[in-house]
Parts: structure tokens; sequence; C-alpha cells
């Protein structure tokens, strides 16, 4: 992979260059861009709010208490025919909320049981406070569904969309780690902290430098890349240089991911967190989609980044080079192509954009110093899917593993969702073992 | 299974064998798949695709019991394919062979193997973290301590394992590797690989040995030896099939040539005549200086040196050499591919 | 700081119930990665099937322990085996992740609400060691002995587990060892080096690989029998992949293909990780060290774990006992 001829390179650094500005610019004016309605949204809010939602549907008149840490009871509201509510306070701090249960409809249910929270609010800012309700056993959710069609038909809506939602978020981080499989041969499993990193960077900015986040995620994204860059060019290349096999290397990136994984442990502590900003806001309607406007956002800057990426790939001299060293990484080095070059590159967007990929994750859901960890076998399921090494396949795999998990809900409990998408993974490769995508091999 | 070791000795002198190989082709036409009077291997309409690329469609072809055959053809011309076929390590699209009339397609590698239909690969396999012994008796058939529980008891295998030690010292001793008996495969140069995974072919006591390129890789100084050991094969009783680039090697060992191109066998002959064919020119010649290679043409050239790199890549890089004794350079034929 | 005390249980560490329990799962990983080839990373599954078909056995359906004993046995060679057909005949890094993905199937149903009857949720199972323990010989007390001023005494309990738990590990190294010189652990080996060779000389790989998998699949499950029994409960969460990744260090560490090397490996692990967490807690305790909480510690260990993984893989992969000409860290995929 390595000794290839530098005279050989013909590659201009220039072009290259350039190429890696204007994206990262593009990217940045981007999510400036698409932010602009989103931030409208919210007004000034200092205080904690949340909706409640039994299966799609809003649960009106579910009795809510807020009290200080201490005990000092705050305001008691009730939930509105959207089945939002809020509290707005004096003072930044922790607050406990408490859920009536008992004021919940009959058939509902706290998942998990607990039905206290003890959010933080910053100044300025509104926390949301999320209580997951589900259905009380099985029996109850045959009915709803035998009732009438419609209920289903708007969930399955639902749940696509919430399905592609996770599915972007997924090729995003799959991308980077199916490229890098392709040109190195690593199966990289510290994928899943270049996605954590990603969240807590911006998590930095956001919260630590007081930056909103648009900013935040914009620095952390080009530090991430950075980051991967570092880690190509100061680690993992010097281990290709020594000839570390394929396995050893693998077995070092577990190495890699306990390491980063327990630093950030130290670093942001072992609780939930959410950025500062979006974290609450009123869902819209489009049709029988109800989110919030801001994972409408997110899924355009992902598609819109994806769709870049794999127009880079296809048209792009540096995209053109990094298939071919995925393909076979010898035959392109003796074509004169830099692997060594390509391989950095390919290290620094995969970098920034599983980091896009983390800020993403974290403004859906919540950020956790498990998050990488917890989705790593999700972007592996969808990278195996596509077919290992294939950057279109991870593409592909990944939206059928997020819409596998979330639409399986409409039959699974969702607490197994990511049982079906791993079983799917298991007979797929028993079926078609090359990945949908992927190139049967050669023997002799 | 242990025929073609003891016949090597009871058989007539080396003339015999290979009068006996030549008088059985001496007036067979120069069609390709023309019956021979006892073959061993017999193929039918055998076709392997890749994508839309068809990589092997041979309509018929038959092997001469005892003879040394040569497969040739210009590059990308499939013989690897069809090998791979043959021996169960690729499935074939469609197609039948019988080896000794048993029907052979569908059967997977290692009962081709226990047939008597051994092969050995173009990028020499040995068992890098093995000994060159270890090597040699993996290769013995029905051992008693390979089965699990009775591997636990050494009393039920040490004796056969003894025997097999002292089969595979012998083959050592005729391929001059003796003296490497202890050292690790990975640590002997690219030509003791292919004599070391020669002999290990004989331990399983095949009928048939089919060698993919036995000279590709290996250093000038061994190939008059390994030669020897092929023309030996004949003479112990074993029937030879072999693909080979060297024209010299081919009309130096073989007793029948059998020409491949894109895929399909498109003439056949004595290695004397053979080059002087009309045909084997056109496929030598024509393809590569008057036409344009055809796009499939190309892409299975592609293929094929894409494969070859990369195993090389690996086979290099997961070898460990011992001071002293690097593998050889490959042969300009090699890395031409 | 209290020296005595931290002396004590690293010394015990030693030859503690986690080493134990560690070193058998490493055994069987021994089996599969070291000696044949095969990139298991579901290892923590086979223990988890294990210990969940004992507990499930005797508290849920009310059955002896011994027939608990034997589900959990056949539990782990069915999962080795269901394991196996689709992933033997893939290449070594769609191994790894299917078992992966499989190990998390398995710990994600004993963890859920759906099944909780059966397997407890994620608070497990509890309760089900009573007939090991009926035939425990050791009178009620401490055994041991103390070293000048440190005492190392286990209870009657311990004493049980750690007895039944060394034995095992004799049993698998010595089964281990008899294998690895006979010609059946020539082919595992062989197909560590190339399948297509081990193919071409009449060995049916498949099967090799699925005999090897059961086998390490079977010397593992026993880790999770000694993890239930030694703590009398069993929880998904520690039958997750992490624990199977530090199998991996522990048989790297020791030296993978070498018969003891799972068991110095897993000696070694928890010796140096008990001394740095005792001496770190203590001097937290002590305000020695202000810049770490005791949470903060236990971070501390894993990312050592972790670095020292890393340090192993580059300038030692053949661990402690390994000869590094004989390696399977470094065959190619």
């Amino acid at each position: 992979m390595e000794g290839h001829n530098p005279a050989l390179t013909y590659f201009e650094g220039a072009p290259l260059r350039r190429a890696v500005i204007a994206f990262t610019a593009f990217l940045g004016g981007l999510i400036f861009l698409l932010a602009g309605p989103a931030h409208a949204g919210p007004a000034e809010c200092q205080g904690l709010r949340g909706t409640l939602k039994l299966q799609g549907q809003p649960v009106n008149g579910a009795k809510i208490a807020v009290t200080t840490e201490g005990g000092q009871p705050v305001k008691e509201v009730t939930t509105n025919a959207e089945g939002t509510w809020d509290v707005q306070v004096d003072k930044p701090g922790k607050y406990k909320v408490t859920l009536d249960v008992s004021s919940l409809p009959q058939n509902a249910e706290v998942r998990g049981g607990n039905n206290v929270r003890t959010p933080t609010v910053y100044e300025g800012n509104c926390s949301t406070v999320l209580y997951a309700l589900q259905a009380k056993g099985a029996a109850n959710q045959q009915q709803q569904e035998g009732g009438e069609s419609s209920p289903f038909w708007t969930q399955a809506a639902q749940l696509t969309f919430e399905g592609l939602n996770l599915g972007l978020i997924i090729a995003l981080a799959a991308l980077g780690l199916s490229l890098i499989y392709g040109t190195t041969g690593l199966t990289n499993f510290a994928h899943g902290e270049l996605v954590t990193l990603g969240a807590i960077l911006a998590y930095a900015f956001n919260i630590g430098f007081g930056l909103h986040l648009i900013p935040a995620a914009v620095i952390a994204v080009i530090v991430a890349g950075i980051l991967g860059y570092l880690q190509d060019r100061l680690f993992w290349g010097q281990l290709r240089r020594r000839g570390t096999g394929t396995i050893a290397m693998m077995i070092i990136s577990i190495g890699v991911a306990l390491f980063l994984r327990y630093v950030f442990l130290i670093f942001f502590g072992g609780q939930t967190e959410a950025f500062a900003q979006y974290t609450a806001q009123p869902g819209i309607e489009i049709g029988p989609i109800s989110a919030a406007p801001k994972n409408f956002v997110a899924m355009g800057i992902e598609l819109v980044v994806l769709i870049v990426v794999g127009f880079a790939l296809l048209r792009t001299r540096t995209g053109k080079a990094a298939r071919a060293v995925a393909d076979n990484p010898a035959l392109a080095a003796s074509s004169g192509i830099n692997v060594d070059r390509v391989i950095r590159i390919i290290w620094t967007f995969g970098g920034a954009i599983a980091a896009l990929a983390g800020i993403m994750l974290g403004l859906s859901q919540n950020l956790k110093y498990t998050m990488g960890q917890d989705i790593l076998l999700l972007i592996f399921a969808g990278v195996t899917l596509g077919g290992l090494g294939t950057a279109f396949g991870a593409l592909v795999g990944s939206l059928v593993v997020g819409l596998f998990i979330q639409v399986s809900t409409l039959w699974v409990p969702p607490e197994l969702k990511s049982v079906g998408a791993l079983a799917v993974l298991i007979i797929v490769l028993l079926v078609r073992p090359q990945g949908i995508l992927g190139r049967r091999e050669r023997i002799g | 299974m242990h025929d073609a070791e003891t016949t090597a000795t009871t058989g007539g002198g080396i003339a015999d064998r290979k009068a006996a190989a030549l008088n059985a082709f001496k007036d067979l036409a120069r069609d390709p798949g023309v019956p021979k009077p006892d073959p061993i291997l017999v193929v039918d309409n055998v076709v392997r695709r890749f994508g839309g690329l068809t990589a092997v469609e041979v309509n018929h072809v038959e092997v001469q019991r005892g003879s040394i055959t040569a497969l040739i053809g210009p590059n990308g011309a499939g013989k690897t394919t069809f090998f791979n076929q043959l021996t169960g390590f690729d499935t074939a699209d469609s197609g039948t062979w019988t080896f000794n009339g048993r029907p052979m397609n569908g059967v997977p590698a290692h009962k081709v193997a226990r047939a008597g239909m051994v092969r050995t690969f173009q990028l020499t396999k040995a068992l890098s973290r093995l000994t060159v012994l270890e090597n040699m008796r993996l290769g013995a058939q029905q051992q008693k301590g390979e089965n699990f529980w009775r591997a636990l008891i050494p009393s039920f295998w040490r004796d056969q394992e003894e025997e097999i030690t002292q089969r595979a010292e012998e083959l050592l001793v005729r391929f001059k590797l003796d003296a490497k008996r202890d050292d690790f495969a990975g640590s002997l140069s690219g030509g003791q690989r292919k004599l070391l995974e020669m002999a290990r072919a004989l331990m399983v006591g095949p009928e048939l040995v089919m060698l993919d390129e036995p000279m590709a890789g290996v250093n000038p100084a061994l190939t008059q030896s390994l030669l020897g050991h092929v023309k030996d094969l004949r003479e112990q009783g074993m029937t030879v099939l072999f693909v080979e680039h060297d024209m010299d090697m081919v009309r130096d060992i073989s007793d029948w040539v059998i020409v491949m191109a894109q895929g399909a066998v498109i003439a056949e002959g004595p290695p004397s005549t053979i080059m002087s064919d009309e045909r084997v020119i056109d496929a030598y010649l024509g393809a590569h200086h008057d036409a344009p290679l055809s796009e499939s043409e190309l892409e299975a050239q592609l293929q094929e040196a894409e494969a070859a790199l990369e195993a090389e890549i690996h086979e290099t890089e997961g070898t460990t050499p011992a001071p002293g004794s690097a593998p050889e350079p490959e042969t300009a034929e090699e890395r031409q591919k | 700081m209290d020296w005595i005390t931290i002396i004590s249980t690293t010394i015990k560490a030693a030859v503690g119930v986690e080493t134990v329990l560690y070193a058998i799962g490493a055994i069987g990983l021994n089996v599969h990665f070291g000696y044949t080839g095969l990139l298991n990373f579901g290892q923590a599954a086979f223990m988890g099937v294990a210990g969940y078909g004992l507990a499930v056995t005797v508290t849920v359906m009310g059955l002896p322990f011994w027939v608990g004993i034997f589900v959990g046995l056949v539990a782990a060679v069915i999962l080795a085996i269901l394991l196996g057909i689709p992933t033997l005949k893939l290449r070594a890094d769609y191994l790894a992740i299917v078992t992966i993905a499989a190990a998390e199937i398995v710990r994600l149903i004993f963890r859920s609400v759906q099944f909780k009857s059966v397997f407890g949720g994620s608070d497990g199972q509890r309760g089900f060691s009573d007939g090991f323990y009926a035939l425990n010989p050791y009178p009620e007390g401490e055994y041991g002995f103390n070293l000048g001023p440190v005492p190392l005494l286990f209870g009657h309990r311990t004493m049980w587990v750690l007895t039944v738990g060394w034995i095992l590990i004799a049993l698998f190294s010595f089964v281990v060892y008899l294998l690895m010189k006979s010609p059946w652990g020539r082919v595992l080996k062989a197909i560590r080096e190339d399948e297509d060779a081990v193919r071409s000389l009449g060995k049916s790989v498949f099967s090799y690989k699925m005999q090897a998998l059961v086998l390490g699949g079977v010397i593992g499950c026993f880790g999770g029998f000694i993890y239930g029994l030694g703590y009398a409960s069993v929880q998904p969460d520690v039958f997750g992949t992490e624990t199977t990744f530090y199998m991996y260090t522990m048989l790297i560490l020791g030296g993978a293909a070498r018969v003891l090397g799972p068991v110095l490996g897993s000696m070694i692990f928890w010796v140096l990780l008990v001394l740095f967490y005792n001496v770190m807690t203590e001097a937290v305790g002590a305000g020695l060290i202000t810049f770490l909480d005791t949470n903060q510690v236990g971070a501390m260990r894993w990312i050592l774990v972790g670095l020292g993984l890393i340090l192993l893989l580059i300038f030692r992969p053949q661990g402690i006992l390994g000869d590094k000409r004989e390696i399977a860290i470094d065959a190619r995929r």
C-alpha cells in the first residue's frame, strides 16, 4: 500500500485543498442558511417544557409538577390538546419534574417506570423534559390497531419518516467507515467514538463557550475533520507503515474505542445532556407526519451532505481516486495515485461527517458518552448490508437499517427494534454474503 | 488412495510411460474436445459467468489418463477459472464433468481432493506458520487423529502419525526439502514453497494432479528440478494437468496440449505442432495485434490482474522471511499479468 | 493509605472469581481466535446463554441445579451452531460483525421488558445457586493464610467457587493442550493460515471451524456458570460486548495460541486493574489526588485497558508467552 513513487503523484495539492475548503465552507453556509427559519421558532425562554405522546398521539390533561431541587414547589401544569406543557422559571439551576402517573390515560405508562426527571435549566434557555410513554401490555395495542386502518397508516408514515431520519444519520457515519475500510482494510471499532466526539465537541462549544449551536456545530465538524487527519497522520498511517496486519489493526481500534469512550466519560460525565438550542420545538404536522422543524432541517442537511459527498466521489478526481484505492490499493498505487494522500483525505472527511452524524444524533436524541458505541452496531449493520467497502452500498444499507428499525416497531416492541435490524443483517448475509451492492470475490 | 505411490516403483521405465502416453495420442484429431482412448476427466458444457462476462464456456474436453496435459492460452482465457470450477473452488453456472466416471459437478472442494483430484495454486498457499513437516503431514488422508474425540487420546493416532511422518520425510528428501523440515514454511523461498506445495499435494495420494502455473515466480535455477518432479509424477502413474505460460516448458514436458481462449477450448494437439495451428496463432497473435481487445476481454484481464496483485500483496506481506532467504523476485511473466 | 488492604485484595485478585471466569472465557476464545483464527466477538453471549440457561431453569422452571447446567451447555452449543451456519463461510471481518450483532441480540432479549417474566429484565435473575453451594465440602469459615501482616483469606463459599473454577481451568487447559498437539489441532492451525489450502488437501473447513466454534463456546460457557454461581445472580449487561473485548485483551496479553496464555493474561489483567483501582481510590480518598473523583478513577482504569491493548498489539503482539513467528494476529484476511 505504501512505498509508492512520489514522482508518480499527479494529483496536485492546490485543487484538493481548495476542494476541502470549499466543501467545509459549503457545509457551514448550509447549516447557517437552513438554520435561519428554525431559529425564529422558539422565542426567548427560560424554563422547562415537553410533549407527551402515546403512539404518536398527543396526551391531553396529564398533570406535571415542577419543584426546585430542594423540593420547593414551582408550578403544576397539565398538558394541552397538543400534549405539550411549559413551565417558565426565574432562576437557572436544577429542577425536579414529576409526572402524575394517575393522570395519564388508562392504557398508558411511562417507559422504564420512572416518572421523575431532574433536568437543568440554563440561563435564557428552555430544556426539554422527556417522558416516553407506551401502551400497557400488548392487548391494548392490538385493540387500537384493529379499530381502524388509518391510524396504522399514519403511524407507518410517521415511523417511515423517523426511520429515514435515523437512516440518514447512520449513513453519514457509515460512509466514512466504509471508505476507511475500503482504502485501508481497517474495520474501525472506534468509529462510534468519532460520532460521540463530534457531538461532545459541539456541546463544548455550545455550552462551554456559549456559542450558538450552529457555529458550534460548524467548528466541531471542522475540528473533528482535523482530528481525523491527525489520527491517520500520527497513528493509523504509522501503523500501516509498520506493516501491521488488518486483524491486529481491528483489535487496536477496539483499544482506541475503549480509550476514547472512557476519556469522554471523565470529561463529559455519565449523564445525558442536550444542546442549548432547538431542544424543545413544538411539532409541526406535514400530512400524516408530525415532527419538530429541526428534524426536517437536519434531514435536509444530511441529505445535501450525502449528495455532495456522493457527487464528489463520482465526479471529482479525488473522489475517483478514493474509489479506485478502495477498490484495489495496489492497482491504484501502480497507476499513479498517491494512496497515502487519498487515505488521509478520507480520514479527514470521514472524521468530519462522523462528527456531523454525532451532532445530528445529539439533536434528535440526547448526548451521552456512549452514544457512538450505541449506534456503532447499526453503522456496521448498514455498511455490511451494503457490502463492506462500497461507499454507495453503505448509503443504501444504512437507509435500510434505519427504516427497518423504526418501521418494525409497528409490530415489535420498541426495546427490541435493534434486535430485528441485527437479525435482518445476519439473514441477508446468509442469502447474499457480499452484501447488497458488494462484488463476489474470485479465488486462485 | 495410495495406488499412485506404490505403482511408482512397480511401473515400467521412464521411456515406457512416456511412450505409452504418446502412443495414446498418436492418431488423435486436433479438434477441440477430441475423445481420448482412456479419459480420466471428461468435461461437458461448463459455463461460468461473472456479471455480463463469460469467463468459461467449455463444450467438451477430455484428459487422457497417465499423460501430462498442458492447458495454455493467452491472459484472461479463463484457465484458472476453469481450474476453480473443476476442483470445486468456485461454482459453475452450468455443466457436468466426471472424474473416473464419477460426476463431480457441485461436489465441494475438499471432496474433490479426497476423490483423488488435487490441485495447487498459482500463488502458493504454503501454511506459513506451520513447519514444513506439519505442512506435509496435513496432506495425508483419513487421519484418525483428525477426529475430535480420538484426537484427545494420542494412543489412537500415534502409530498412524509415525507412518505419515515417514512418508512425508521420504517425499521431502525427494524434493530436497528435508533440511528444512522443522522450519516454518513462511521462511522458504518462492521456489521452495512451490516444491512444498507439490509435495504436500502428493501426500493426499492423488490420481490427477492439477498444477496452476507451477513455474510462476520460480528462480530459473529451480526450474529444471521442478520440471523433473512434474515428469516424475507421470512415471509414478499419476495424470498431470497443468496451466503454463512458458512454451518452452510446455514443449519440454507435456504429451498433449489444450488451448483455451476467451473461455473456450479452441484447439488441441501435440506440443510440437500446436503452436503452428492456425487457431492458436489467431488466439495469441490475432487477438493481441490485429484486433483491439474486446470489452469483456479487457475486463477479464483487469480482473485477473487485480486478483493476482491483491493475492501477491497479501502473500508478500503475510510472510516473515528468514534472513538470507528472501523470496525470489517474480518472473517477468508474473509481473506482466 | 491502607496498604495492607491494597496488597491483600491485589494478591487475591490473582486467583479471584473474576480472574477465573475471564480466564475460562478467554481459553474458549483462544480456541476460536488464537488457534483457528475465527474472530468471534460474541464470546460474552456464550457466557450469557449459559448463565441464563442455568438461572432460568432453576428459578423459573424450578428444576434442579444439574439440569440447569445441562440446559446452559445445550444453549451454548445451539448458539454456536446458529452463529456458525451463516458466518463460517464468510470472510473474517464479516464474522466479527455478525458475532458482535448476535451477542447484542442475545443481550437485548435478556434485558427486554417483553421477556421479563423469563429473564428478569435488566435486573436479571438470582437465587439459583443453592444447589451448587449445597455441594460445598468446605465447612463455614475463612480459608487461607496470613502473609506476614497481610491476610489472604476467602470465605467458604468463595473457596468452593474458586476450587471448582481452577479445576475447570486446569481441565480445559489440558484438553486444549492435547487437542493442539494432535492432527485435529493441526487442521485448525492450518485453517488459520489459509482455508483454501486446507480445502485443497481434502479437509472440510466448515466442519472444523464449526467444531472449533462449539468447543470454544462450550468452554466459554463455563465462565458464565462461574459468574452466575460466584455472584449468585446473572444480569444482562454483564454479558455485553465490552466483556468480550476485555477477554481479547487478556488473551493477547498472555499470548494467543498458547495453552496458558489466556490464564496468565487474566491473572495479570486483574492484578494490575485491582492494584491501580485500589491505589487510586485510596489516594483520592486520602486527598492525595484532587483532580479526579472516585467515579473517574473507575473510568481511568478502562482508559488504561484501552491503552494497554493498543500498546500490546503494536509492541508485543505475541503477548508474554507467544512466539513472535507463530502468532495469529498477523494473519491477513
